[in-house]
């Protein structure tokens, strides 16, 4: 049962890549493309960060276990969403001008934290693995825990991106902060978050 | 940069059935599927760098708060506005202040086609065929005393039609503002219409501003007033953001917005492979400008 669900939770989250194939395709990308194409990626990107981090909750609220059998997925869509903005601010918009990129990271803060958290994601993905999971033992949490850094770094990215109207950004701020605070519910002390003797 | 006139131009129509003529003989050369996917025919459309920008692009691609602050927003809000009746006051420290109705506007000053670049704050940019004529026709109506310095800029205030000002997004009304000498430059234009049509709504009908060598922010729309002032005007986003948004805003590839880089643009055309461009000293008209800035910290003076 759990398989079937798994399978349609992938098929859904190919969805966002699809609709910007399609829209690339019919050359249906409006008057700027590529800024159009880094939004649609950098936006699902917080997003699947978001429906990553509200498993465990799920789990803690509905007390069903199924809820975690989709967060590798959702937390690997997520670095997959990150790395298509990434290809295509690098690729598309900048032509792997490293100098110019390099200089961006480096000066300015958006980039910086955007780019911070995108390379906060590689360990992640890299240790996604049953495998790794066993080898790591109980360092692989600590590890992984690495999302919630990237999740705020992401939002700050988004916010000090935008020029004037932050009510988008600062409506995912809310809701990942509610995730992470929820989380400190759980473990009761929150000087316990990074205590892997509560794992 | 070298100055296009719309004469140089290929027009909008002529240039795409030429593109259509074009790519008809690649279908008979046995391109056929080459050129009937859209994406690469899309591609091969969009390499000429002069041509200006697509009607379409200029009409729905707009920062227009006042109606909302996606780039869509100005086009789906705007086309009940009514522009009918409007006067522009000129007023502040001038001898006599007088008011215009904009067809007194559009029958005593007879408008010319002008191609001028656009340079977004954001980092990207148009060519735009506007229709209209030099403000300083229209400034030398009223005799202004020499204590006036500044010109300052104001849009109308109307939130019942303008949904964007029911949210305090910037200081209502919309306040620009430009140095005497930069108003009264023969750049420095009255828009009245584009593409040889009357002005659309979201683009800042009846009337608007556009000074093209300076971000396009400068460029007030749907100007109700004009003042002259003795102090520098604060503009909205100078109050908005004053670090980031100064009162000269020249376009200067090598002043950064303190978030992002203003050295590269990226033009708008439609076309996902197209490449950035070098973004020029302001915005390509420094042969015209420059003369007005010497000696000023352009640094200090952003």
């Amino acid at each position: 049962m759990t398989k079937y669900f798994k399978l349609t939770v992938f098929v859904l989250s190919l969805i966002p890549l699809i609709i910007i194939l399609v829209k690339i395709f019919f050359n249906n990308l409006g008057a700027e493309p590529i800024k159009e194409i880094t939004n649609h990626t950098g936006e699902w990107t917080l997003l699947f960060l978001i429906f990553t981090l509200s498993m465990s909750p799920l789990k803690k609220i509905t007390n069903m276990n199924i809820w975690i059998s989709f967060r590798r997925m959702l937390g690997l869509f997520a670095f997959f969403y990150a790395s298509l903005h990434m290809l295509t601010y690098t690729g598309l918009d900048y032509r792997f001008d490293l100098s110019a990129i390099s200089k961006d990271i480096l000066t300015k803060k958006y980039i910086f934290a955007g780019f911070t958290a995108w390379l906060l994601l590689i360990p992640l993905a890299l240790t996604s693995s049953k495998k790794m999971i066993i080898l790591l033992k109980h360092n692989w949490k600590k590890i992984h825990r690495l999302i919630y850094l990237t999740s705020i770094l992401g939002v700050i990215h988004y916010i000090w991106l935008v020029k004037k109207d932050l009510t988008k950004p600062l409506i995912y701020l809310t809701i990942i902060l509610i995730l992470l605070m929820l989380r400190i519910r759980f473990n009761k002390n929150p000087l316990l978050l990074f205590n892997i003797k509560r794992s | 940069m070298k100055k296009i006139k719309y004469s140089e131009i290929t027009p909008e129509k002529i240039y795409k059935k030429r593109r259509k003529f074009i790519k008809s003989l690649g279908y008979g050369l046995g391109s056929a599927t080459i050129g009937s996917i859209p994406l690469i025919g899309n591609a091969l459309a969009n390499t000429d760098l002069t041509k200006p920008t697509d009607y379409e692009y200029i009409t729905t691609y707009n920062n227009y708060y006042e109606f909302g602050t996606n780039k869509s927003d100005p086009y789906l809000n705007s086309q009940e506005f009514k522009t009918k009746p409007w006067t522009i006051r000129i007023e502040g420290e001038v001898e006599n202040p007088m008011s215009f109705s904009v067809e007194e506007i559009l029958s005593s000053f007879s408008s010319e086609e002008r191609v001028y670049r656009l340079r977004c704050v954001e980092g990207w940019s148009m060519i735009i065929p506007w229709m209209g004529f030099s403000l300083s026709q229209l400034l030398n109506k009223v005799n202004f005393k020499t204590s006036a310095k500044f010109v300052e800029f104001e849009t109308i205030y109307d939130p019942e039609q303008m949904i964007g000002q029911r949210k305090s997004i910037l200081n209502w009304p919309y306040i620009e503002g430009l140095r005497i000498d930069e108003a009264m430059h023969p750049l420095t234009t009255v828009v009245t219409g584009l593409y040889g049509k009357s002005l659309p709504n979201q683009n800042g009908a009846p009337l608007r501003i556009f000074v093209p060598w300076k971000y396009g922010f400068k460029s007030a729309k749907s100007i109700v007033k004009i003042k002259f002032v003795k102090e520098m005007p604060n503009s909205s986003w100078m109050i908005a953001s004053p670090r980031e948004y100064g009162f000269y805003s020249n376009v200067n590839p090598n002043i950064d917005h303190p978030r992002w880089s203003q050295a590269t643009e990226r033009p708008i055309n439609g076309d996902m492979f197209a490449p950035r461009i070098k973004t020029l000293m302001f915005n390509g008209y420094a042969d015209e400008v420059a003369h007005l800035y010497s000696g000023m910290d352009l640094k200090k003076y952003f």
